[in-house]
């Protein structure tokens, strides 16, 4: 398991993105706070749809029980637990695992969804 | 024009009527005169044997007297027309009427063939046409048991059906080796005889009827050629139509050998002032018995009368009915005699289903089929015949059962398809009633008429309508989405009644889930109109759209475009040269555009606060190209340069730029200001556009370019500059509070109950009584307003976003740009892909260096 340090709790923007480099990849990191526990999660920040690296600035949201982010470019929803594209089923963007240490953020550089890494 | 002509419509059928109504749409001043036959107005032929299941005359009535006299039409009812004077342009009645001409349309129709069988002048020997045949049928039906129809084509087993439903024991009777010769193919055929006995209608086919004498058991016995019988009490004769040609024969127009009035594709008969439409006219050699092709008659005679050059260029036969309850369709070449022609044909013996496809002999168009027992390809099938459209490789999966859960899908159909072929409505004139504000069944069918003919396009009608608002992602419920179950109004209500300052709260207290792209955004707007807090303010952050979010516009590789204020267009040289130098340093591609500022691209998430800094230390403000709100004032000269003007439009521009700049709004809005009638900033085509007059200033409003442009309204004239800037604080803050989610002024106006005349009511008269609430809701923001990149430029929490990455000084790798006419733009995947392999990517050190294009490197 490769963990690595990225950046303090304080760096996350509540309900909103950043983008964090990992190992060479870059990885959108939100931060869900409207209900009870702040929740994290972290997907690869590019959109394979519009081809270009910003889903870190996508508005996060939920559609039924799935809670995603969608891309700012054409609006397509990505699941932030599974990284599967709502519009566009064989479209799966990586997601990456996620620990709080100390007040700091922690990613780990495997991919959590086997679908991502296979595709 | 002749605007007094005189035209007369010998005919009042379903055709008959199509030519009338259509006239008068077209032109109102017409004199239209109609004699009519039959005791009533046109009604519908079509769906005749509705009457025996509880359909009324009223109910099938095609129009009504009343609507006839309010469209200024005369009509005579029960009026047989003798005779025809084509010398003196007279048609004389049975009853010593005689009218004038300028222009006859013969619309007379045809009558039941009878053959002639001794004994076919019987009392019980009937005919099925008409309202009164129908209610003949119905008194002899009640004095019989057993009824037979002579003629197994469409109309003959229409009434078969009538017969049934009136309780008879049912025969069919055809001349020919199966039903529906015209249409079907001998498989078809078979199918359908199968289905209808089963339905308990006896079916004979191959009988030559040579006698109807007394009979034994029942009133008459059919006696066939063959020397077989069949006992009956009631003949109904339905073996085929016969053109009523008998006035155009007397008075020597050309007829066809057979009947019919002989017409050109003008549907012009050998008289030029005599036209002939329907099914009493004879074109090239063809008679239509369909109503499709008689109102596409009907459509060219008006195009005729009117100065149109609209001709008749034949008609498409395919039809698809239920008869008898069985689902029975034919589409163009349904018995495969283009030469070459292949044929797929399955079979359902269990579920009685027979589907033949005839296609061209590479296998890739579709030129006919016959649908026996399911007609739910019919749709599909048909589009593929008459828009010619490829048919896929393995075109047998149209009519397997595996491919019928599939139907074509609306939304791949080009905007030219015909979807409703009797009233002639492409799939464009849909989209079209949809873009004026239709977006229900109803109100299409009743705005175009798609649909309200044979109503065979229904359901594929329902599939476009559906499509179309989907596509346009409408929920026809006006809900937000699904965390608001409110309209964007409802909601800004909620939020200005409850004091609601953020998203979190409105969504505990009216909402459910998470919120998405399409709420927050909506609320972050609603908010910032509401209360102008500054939209990055931490609880906003996160509502707003990315361009909103960075205060710049996203382009499409993910870099940013950045666009200063440059009110009125006005703009000094050191600004110039400002504007210049950011862009050479910082290696932007410049571009004028349309609302008279300069576009800088190719900004970097990390470069803006950079850009920005030196902008406002130029004294350049934000010009929200980013935001739905005030975009541009856009401006003429005016009258302190040009010769014409009469106002100083430059400084009226840049006072009304400053005063709404920053306003948050449904969607984006846009002004000019002209300074004389020459309007040359084009005001007319703005939300609000103000042109000079030497008394003051007349206001537009609602107009815009775009998509679908419209005209602004002319609102008020000559007003001075007080009362305008009153009467602008007034129209904005009342489209803010209450249009919905990316409407722009010209659609909410619309859609006002009342449009523009409630408009002036309720902004110039104030009969709401909220003109000054509005005036000081707007000057709250007015007061308010702060350039957002000054204020961001102050706040190290919110620069720390403008970073490519949290952890890391790097830029965006994949953000990359090749030189073209001498600027840069943005990289072709290709060409990423190419340099990516050849050069090592060039990592910046600090946010704070321009980008050099790597094509400069190579």
């Amino acid at each position: 398991m490769a963990w690595t340090d990225i950046c303090a709790f304080e760096d996350l923007v509540e309900n909103s993105g950043i983008c964090a480099l990992l190992n060479g990849q870059q990885v959108a990191v939100f931060l869900l706070e409207l209900q009870g526990e702040p929740q994290i999660y972290a997907v690869g920040n590019y959109d394979p749809v519009g081809g270009a690296n910003v889903l870190s600035r996508g508005i996060l949201g939920s559609v039924g029980e799935q809670i995603v982010v969608a891309s700012p470019l054409y609006k397509q929803h990505f699941d932030l637990t599974t990284g599967q594209c709502l519009e566009q089923p064989e479209v799966v963007i990586p997601v990456y695992g996620v620990k709080l240490q100390q007040g700091r953020l922690w990613l780990n550089a495997e991919q959590q969804n086997q679908q991502a890494s296979a595709a | 024009m002749q605007q007094t002509k005189q035209i007369l419509v010998i005919g009042n059928g379903m055709v008959g009527h199509h030519f009338v109504d259509q006239l008068r749409a077209k032109d109102p001043l017409a004199q239209i005169t109609v004699l009519c036959g039959e005791a009533q107005l046109a009604y519908d032929r079509v769906h005749l044997s509705g009457y025996f299941s509880g359909t009324s005359a009223e109910q099938l009535a095609l129009t009504t007297e009343e609507a006839y006299q309010a469209a200024n039409i005369q009509y005579h009812l029960n009026c047989w027309v003798e005779q025809i004077n084509r010398e003196q342009q007279l048609v004389l009645t049975s009853q010593g009427g005689s009218f004038y001409y300028d222009e006859l349309v013969l619309a007379t129709g045809s009558y039941a063939f009878v053959p002639p069988i001794p004994g076919n002048d019987q009392p019980h020997c009937l005919v099925y046409r008409t309202l009164q045949d129908l209610d003949a049928i119905a008194q002899s039906a009640a004095l019989s048991k057993v009824g037979v129809v002579i003629g197994g084509g469409l109309l003959g087993l229409e009434a078969a059906n009538a017969l049934k439903q009136l309780g008879l024991h049912t025969h069919v009777v055809e001349f020919a080796p199966q039903l529906m010769a015209v249409q079907l193919d001998q498989g078809g055929g078979q199918m359908l005889s199968q289905k209808i006995t089963e339905l308990g209608v006896q079916v004979h086919t191959g009988k030559a009827t040579q006698a109807i004498v007394a009979g034994a058991e029942c009133r008459y016995q059919l006696q066939f050629a063959d020397g077989e019988s069949l006992e009956t009490d009631l003949v109904l004769f339905s073996a085929g139509i016969r053109p009523y040609d008998q006035l155009a024969r007397s008075c020597g127009l050309a007829v066809g050998e057979r009947g019919g009035i002989v017409v050109n594709d003008q549907c012009q008969t050998s008289d030029p002032h005599i036209y002939a439409i329907g099914e009493c006219a004879l074109w090239q050699q063809k008679i239509f018995g369909l109503v499709a092709p008689g109102y596409q008659m009907a459509r060219v005679v008006v195009s005729q009368l009117t100065g149109g050059e609209l001709s008749f260029t034949g008609a498409d036969m395919s039809t698809k009915l239920k008869l008898l309850g069985v689902e029975v369709g034919s589409i163009g070449d349904a018995h495969a005699r283009t030469p070459g022609a292949l044929s797929y044909v399955f079979t359902d013996p269990r579920a009685q289903v027979y589907k033949k496809m005839v296609v061209s002999s590479d296998g890739k168009r579709l030129l006919g089929a016959v649908l026996v027992g399911d007609t739910s390809n019919y749709d599909s099938l048909l589009h593929y015949a008459l828009n010619d459209m490829l048919l896929p490789k393995q075109p047998e999966q149209l009519i397997l059962p595996a491919a019928s859960g599939a139907p074509l899908a609306a939304l791949t159909l080009p905007n030219n398809a015909t979807i409703c072929s009797c009233h002639n409505v492409a799939k464009g004139d849909i989209v079209a009633a949809m873009d004026s504000g239709c977006c229900d069944l109803a109100s299409i069918k009743s705005c175009t008429k798609a649909s309200t003919g044979c109503g065979g396009c229904t359901a594929l009608l329902k599939s476009v309508v559906d499509d179309e608002l989907k596509s346009r992602g409408v929920e026809v419920k006006n809900h937000l989405c699904e965390h608001f179950a409110y309209s964007r109004q409802e909601l800004l209500h909620l939020v200005q009644v409850g004091g609601i300052k953020t998203f979190a709260e409105l969504l505990s207290r009216h909402g459910q889930g998470l919120g998405c792209d399409i709420c927050k955004p909506t609320v972050g707007s609603i908010l910032a109109s509401s209360w102008n807090d500054y939209v990055l303010k931490k609880p906003h952050v996160g509502l707003q759209d990315t361009n909103d979010t960075f205060l710049a516009n996203m382009q499409k590789d993910g870099s940013y475009s950045v666009v200063p204020r440059i009110a009125g267009g006005e703009i000094t040289a050191e600004k110039l040269l400002v504007i210049g130098q950011v862009a050479l340093d910082f290696n932007l591609y410049t571009k004028i555009t349309g609302g008279q500022r300069i576009d800088l691209f190719g900004a970097r998430l990390e470069q803006l606060p950079a850009i920005w800094q030196r902008l406002v230390d130029a004294g350049f403000e934000t010009g929200h190209a980013y935001g739905k709100s005030l975009r541009t004032v856009k401006s003429c000269v005016g009258s302190t340069w040009c010769r014409y003007g009469v106002q100083d439009s430059v400084g009226q521009a840049i006072a009304i730029e400053n005063r709404y700049k920053g306003l948050r709004a449904p969607h984006k809005i846009k002004m000019a200001v002209s300074g004389c009638t020459r309007e040359c900033a084009e005001a007319q085509s703005k939300d609000i556009g103000i042109i000079a007059t030497e008394n003051g200033w007349n206001l537009y409003v609602c107009g815009n370019g775009g998509m679908r442009p419209r005209h602004a309204d002319l609102f008020a004239t000559d007003l001075d500059t007080d009362t305008l800037i009153r009467y602008i604080d007034r129209i904005l803050m009342l489209y803010i509070r209450t249009a919905d989610r990316l409407q722009r002024t010209s659609v909410w106006m619309e859609k006002l109950d009342g449009g523009l005349d409630y408009l002036r009511k309720v902004i110039i008269d104030d009969e709401l009584g909220i003109a000054a609430e509005l005036e000081n809701q707007m000057a709250a923001l007015v007061n308010t307003y702060a350039c957002e990149w000054k204020a961001t430029l102050e706040n190290p929490q919110a620069l720390k976003r403008f970073r490519q990455f949290v952890n890391s000084p790097d830029a965006d790798e994949n953000i990359v740009f090749v030189e073209e006419r001498s600027q840069i733009r943005p990289a072709t995947a290709e060409e990423k892909r190419q340099w990516l392999q050849q050069i090592p990517i060039i990592q910046l050190s600090t946010s704070e260096l321009p980008v050099k294009a790597l094509a400069e490197e190579n």
